[in-house]
């Protein structure tokens, strides 16, 4: 098949990237190693759109990061995604660290993003969990955040909706120069395309070292570990921050838009970058490190833990530009923090660098919007009654922890990337993302899934190809 | 909006026992509201013998169990809503419900009895480190999908917890022909009941590994291997003592935990000991006209306890309904040396009617001890008892006229006999 682009990795960079090129009259592949999209980096990090404060000045981090956070609302409106303005906090400890802060407003200023002082008392009036050590906070109340994999799957909607292809499960081994372009092959697939775009974060290097001997970078990923509190507790309306320091953002207090609570997270060099396991080191160092800002964590209400990749590189700052001696090969690696947020300016940025190989033309009939799938637990009564009437389903609560219907499941996969595993439906519609974990609704899920993908229970998977649930009938 | 006399949620071992003794009592207008296909609860996946030797006198099945008090309710016309999902309650007393016929509907009562059971302990909540393959399982979760589904989760097993349904399930895959390398309990003593260690352990070859835990989880898709360490007495792993099964399966049961969320909303006040409500002796809670029983109230390792108690909170919900709320100043029911929680936790001097049991555990295994109902320093009663474990459920029993003449709050404690 022959194409104008092929995006390795959808991640939010690669489906964000995606959703934009199809606009145009353009062909374009998406793939995923992984059986679903999102399935690395946007599925584990913090969910923060921060506004742009902390990237040094002159970094493309910086620009993009400001630019993108401000195409956020109205994305999200467009692609009917969660979106919350709850503001940060960075919360000094000390006239040292308070100096630090008038570094981060000067920036604020300067980039024009609003700000506000509170003491560490009029914080704590606001905040009660706030560490009574905290004399200072500075505050970003434009800050907000999101569903990092609802924006990259509401991206991939749209763009399939608008022809866009996509390939999971297909792990790129080989890329040839061609007189057309690139050959690109995953295993049997093989495509034919005028461009490539690298987004595929912690292995971004291992791609581009496909098609140029010294791609100029070396992806040295990151573990960021955190605990997840359960959302029967408000312990922070704020997203809290430590003043950073130059391991990050240090560890956080950050509010879902579900309403749980993210502690986290650690930040250690790791080897080899398959290894997404939590760590004992690591959750030790999240709950040491959050009591410099915070105090009273309720522990007895974590309900999971998980940790993530960021694929750091050997450079500081984002790097998106062609591949020096493979013209048409767009990198879009090191995508770290700020990288959900810059996310919007990433993809325009990337469609600027492909203009000089491709025409642009926008087509007649791409439909850039795209509508969420109901929530029963968020509608009224009488919504909810009107969904249950035309389909009895909506009233059948297969997870009594985040209330989910089986109508909301069942919705669940459908649709251009519909889910087709445990964790797939869980990523969409959230059974098992409460307090018993699945304990209860996983075998409910299950079944729901076998009887609508009509494959056997054995053949639901919770997430890759080898994940299978259920060894064997039972005689 | 619909009105009952009482509603009942949950159809499980408590809900079912609750609501036959409400109707026996002449309470007729009543609802059980169960979540499941079908009533009976968690009984239903529990398909070993065991159950009813106290309410019964004979070794039931788990679903043979639950099928008694189904055929009762039955008899009795009780009204069970099935397919049901309670989604609010309120503080007085009205109830949401959600269901695929009826949609979302309010009801009020004037009577409620929580009896909506309790759920396991997650990976999640142990924070055990590494990654996150399938093949890592509740033991309940695996239960269910044994017993109701008719699959085995895997070949080669791990247990973690030495919790009852752990242990059941040990026994269980080994019969069904997997291979189960061991069960580790993070404690020097079990969490289990003597007779499942013996039956299900000891009897099939299982090695118990006290003071051990997982340390480690691999295996990116599905569970390839697991770290087991010693633990000192601090709980923290001995590094050094680190074993490696290559397993594909690993079963947690490492504890339960009632469900309350419906009774937080209405705002029913909890007890840190037992994450269950603080009930009085009718099993009321702070919130008048709700009650709460069964694994929601406190965590049972036996149902003929859950039963019992789930009686005494329908006959509690019953004279409240005749008579209205008690009005006299209350006294506690405390744990004192050695016990770690008691059951009913609040007494009304003077308005009490009938003997009532005591429900407790003791914090640690002890051989020979003598246990004490005490109030003011005055013995009220004692008891000497052998072979206490944390995992058994104990009672004492005071009589009417003892709790009536109560002064001051009752301690429950115990003291070693060397």
């Amino acid at each position: 098949m022959y194409y104008d682009a092929v995006i390795i990795g959808a991640g939010i960079t690669g489906t964000m990237l995606a959703k934009d090129l199809s606009r145009y009259d353009l062909h374009v592949a998406l793939l995923d190693k992984e059986n679903d999209i999102a399935n690395e980096t946007t599925m584990a990090n913090s969910a923060i759109v921060h506004t742009g404060y902390d990237p040094e000045d002159g970094t493309l981090k910086a620009e993009l990061n400001v630019k993108g956070c401000r195409l956020y609302p109205q994305l999200c409106k467009d692609l009917d995604c969660l979106h919350k303005t709850v503001g940060a906090w960075i919360a000094a400890v000390g006239e040292e660290e308070e100096k630090h802060l008038d570094i981060l407003a000067d920036r604020a200023q300067r980039r024009d993003i609003p700000y506000a002082w509170l003491s560490g008392d009029e914080a704590r009036e606001l905040e009660p969990n706030l560490g009574d050590n905290v004399t200072k906070v500075l505050s970003f109340p434009t800050t907000a955040i999101i569903y990092p994999w609802e924006v990259a799957i509401a991206c991939t909607e749209v763009a399939v909706n608008n022809g866009t292809e996509l390939y999971l499960n297909t792990c790129v081994d080989h890329i040839e120069k061609t007189t057309y372009g690139y050959t690109v092959r995953a295993g049997e697939k093989t495509f034919e395309t005028k461009t490539v775009i690298d987004a595929a974060g912690i292995f971004a290097d291992e791609i581009a070292k496909m098609v140029t001997e010294d791609p100029g970078f070396e992806i040295r990923p990151r573990k960021g570990e955190y605990y997840v509190l359960d959302h029967d507790v408000e312990y922070t309306k704020h997203i809290i921050f430590p003043v950073p320091s130059d391991k990050g953002k240090g560890v956080l207090a950050v509010p879902t838009v579900h309403g749980n609570t993210l502690l986290g997270p650690n930040s250690d060099y790791v080897h080899g970058t398959v290894d997404t396991g939590s760590t004992v080191q690591g959750l030790d160092y999240v709950r040491e490190n959050i009591k410099k800002t915070m105090k009273n964590v309720p522990y007895s209400h974590a309900i999971r833990t998980f940790a993530g990749l960021r694929p750091s590189s050997s450079s500081p700052d984002f790097i998106i530009r062609d591949c020096e001696d493979a013209p048409g090969f767009i990198l879009a690696a090191s995508i770290e923090s700020p990288g959900l947020a810059s996310a919007p300016a990433v993809s325009l940025y990337i469609i600027d660098l492909l203009k000089k190989y491709l025409s642009l033309k926008e087509k007649d009939g791409a439909v850039m919007t795209r509508k969420a799938q109901p929530v029963m637990k968020n509608l009224s009564v009488e919504e909810r009654n009107e969904y249950i009437r035309r389909n009895p389903k909506y009233g059948h609560i297969v997870c009594r922890c985040e209330q989910i219907s089986e109508g909301e499941i069942i919705d669940s996969l459908k649709g251009p990337c519909g889910a087709t595993t445990i964790k797939g439906v869980k990523k969409r519609v959230r059974p098992g993302m409460g307090r018993c974990q699945g304990g209860f609704c996983e075998p409910l899920v299950l079944n729901i899934l076998a009887r609508e993908l009509h494959k056997s229970p054995q053949e639901i998977l919770l997430d890759g190809l080898h994940s299978g649930i259920l060894e064997k009938e039972n005689r | 909006m619909r009105k009952y006399q009482a509603v009942i949620i949950g159809g499980g071992s408590a809900g079912l026992a609750a609501a036959v003794t409400m109707k026996q009592n002449g309470i007729d207008d009543i609802l059980v509201i169960e979540k499941d296909r079908e009533p009976g609860g968690i009984l239903q996946q529990c398909i070993h013998n065991g159950f009813g030797l106290q309410t019964f006198k004979e070794q039931l099945s788990g679903p043979a169990y639950a099928e008694r008090f189904i055929d009762q309710a039955e008899e009795l016309g009780v009204k069970i809503l099935l397919n049901t999902m309670v989604t609010h309650l309120s503080k007085d007393r009205v109830i949401e419900y959600v269901n695929p016929e009826e949609g979302c509907v309010q009801i009020q009562a004037d009577a409620v009895i929580l009896a909506v059971g309790c759920y396991e302990r997650s990976r999640g909540a142990l924070a055990i480190p590494g990654e996150r393959p399938a093949g890592v399982f509740t033991a309940g979760q695996a239960q269910r999908y044994l017993n109701i589904e008719g699959y085995l989760v895997g070949k080669k097993v791990f247990i973690l917890g030495s919790g009852d349904i752990g242990l059941i399930m040990a026994r269980r895959m080994t019969l069904e022909g997997a291979k189960v390398y061991g069960v580790a309990e993070l404690m020097p003593y079990s969490n289990g009941l003597p007779r499942n260690i013996q039956q299900c352990l000891n009897d099939f070859n299982i090695p118990l590994y006290l003071s051990h835990t997982v340390t480690h989880i691999y295996g990116k898709d599905r569970l390839e291997r697991i770290e087991l360490s010693a633990v000192d007495e601090n709980r923290k792993p001995i590094p050094g003592s680190e074993q490696y099964f290559d397993v594909d399966t690993l079963l947690l049961s490492v504890g339960l935990i009632p469900e309350n969320h419906l009774a937080e909303e209405a705002g029913v006040k909890l007890d840190p000991r037992t994450k269950g409500p603080v009930v009085d002796e009718d099993y009321m809670t702070n919130v008048e006209g709700i009650f709460s029983c069964g694994n929601g109230l406190h965590v049972h390792d036996l149902v003929d306890f859950v039963t019992l108690q789930a009686q005494r909170a329908a006959a509690g919900a019953v004279r409240y309904l005749k008579e209205g709320q008690k009005t006299k100043p209350s006294v506690k029911a405390e744990p004192g040396n050695g016990i770690g929680y008691v059951v009913p936790a609040v007494i009304h001097p003077g308005e009490v009617s009938g003997t009532k049991e005591f429900f407790f555990r003791i914090k640690a295994p002890v051989d020979k001890a003598v246990v004490k109902a005490v109030c003011g320093g005055r013995v009220i009663r004692q008891r000497n008892r052998t072979k206490m474990v944390p995992s058994e459920m104990e009672r004492i029993t005071l009589t009417e006229k003892e709790l009536n003449e109560l002064d001051g709050d009752l301690v429950i404690e115990m003291e070693e006999i060397l």
